[in-house]
């Protein structure tokens, strides 16, 4: 039988998977922001399979939180994003010190 | 049985696609690794019996997220094999930091087993109700207990999307745009002229 430890391995790894593009992929932002997606979908996935095991819905609810709050910080990322492409030309994070940091 | 195969089936993709999301050489390989993580996610929630956070998953994810990402890694202009000049050289430390993750996530798992943590015991609020499907469970908490919590995340997005339209929309100067109170203030005094102009001559605008 299935037991919450899967749960708990297959999300760990996806977590880890996502720092790990963080890391690889440093200069390239959109990436980041993927790899930012999949470290939030990772969490998700523990919240549900702990509510499923604990026999609380409440997980289930921060769940769906977490997706709102991933979903407001991508448009938001994309749109700075997009707007930085637009004075500079380039995503280029390593060259970001526009205020001086 | 059946339980097993999907669980390792989806488990296994969604490790693969996760992988692939992070390596791919191409960002638009690298959204539609994302989709497929996100849809094995959503088929693992559907095997944990929670099927409206898994359809939500998909529509939200696949549906707004990487449509979104889709559009802005084929519009932006960019080399992308510049921007992975690094990658080799930040392999070993990336590799290392995840590897150490890993590490601490498994002792806080054997930590766990080994007795060490006390997980909170659901206080029964949060108990399924009995009969009812988990979307109309799930509405039932979301819309009594965590009613306030839902507005905040209502207005969440609701920020979000006005930040978003403020930091993109740009005033652009080659366009004549329809200038509103200018109309509206304009009276006949200052548009409308009469003139007797003499037999044999022009009228001079």
């Amino acid at each position: 039988m299935i037991g919450i430890e899967h749960y708990v391995a297959v999300s760990s790894i996806l977590f880890v998977l996502g720092v790990l593009g963080i890391f690889l992929n440093r200069k390239n932002i959109i990436i980041i922001l993927m790899a930012i997606e999949l470290i939030l979908l990772a969490v998700s996935l523990n919240m549900v399979a702990f509510s499923h095991y604990l026999h609380d819905l409440v997980g289930q609810i921060f769940s769906m939180f977490i997706l709102t709050v991933a979903a407001g910080e991508s448009a938001v990322g994309l749109a700075i994003l997009v707007i930085y492409f637009r004075g500079r030309g380039t995503i280029a994070v390593d060259d970001v010190n526009q205020m001086k940091g | 049985m059946i339980e097993v195969i999907a669980f390792y089936l989806f488990a296994g993709l969604a490790i693969v696609a996760g992988l692939n999301t992070i390596l791919a050489r191409n960002p638009v390989h690298s959204v539609l690794w994302l989709i497929l993580a996100f849809f094995n996610a959503a088929g693992l929630m559907v095997l944990l019996q929670a099927e409206f956070i898994a359809m939500l998953l998909v529509i939200v994810y696949v549906g707004a997220v990487a449509v979104l990402f889709l559009f802005v890694v084929m519009m932006l202009d960019i080399d992308f094999a510049t921007l992975r000049a690094g990658f080799i050289r930040n392999f070993p430390l990336g590799l290392g930091i995840a590897l150490v993750l890993l590490a601490e996530l498994v002792m806080g798992v054997g930590a766990y087993h080994a007795g060490g943590l006390q997980l909170g015991v659901a206080d029964g609020h949060g108990a399924a109700i009995a009969g009812a499907s988990n979307t109309a469970a799930v509405g039932a908490l979301l819309y009594s207990r965590y009613l306030f919590l839902f507005e905040a995340a209502g207005f969440v997005l609701l920020v979000a999307m006005i930040g978003a339209i403020v930091l993109t929309h740009r005033e652009r100067g080659d366009v004549r745009s329809q200038n509103i109170s200018r109309q509206v203030a304009r009276r006949p005094d200052d548009a409308i002229v009469n003139v007797q102009p003499e037999v044999g001559k022009g009228v001079q605008l």
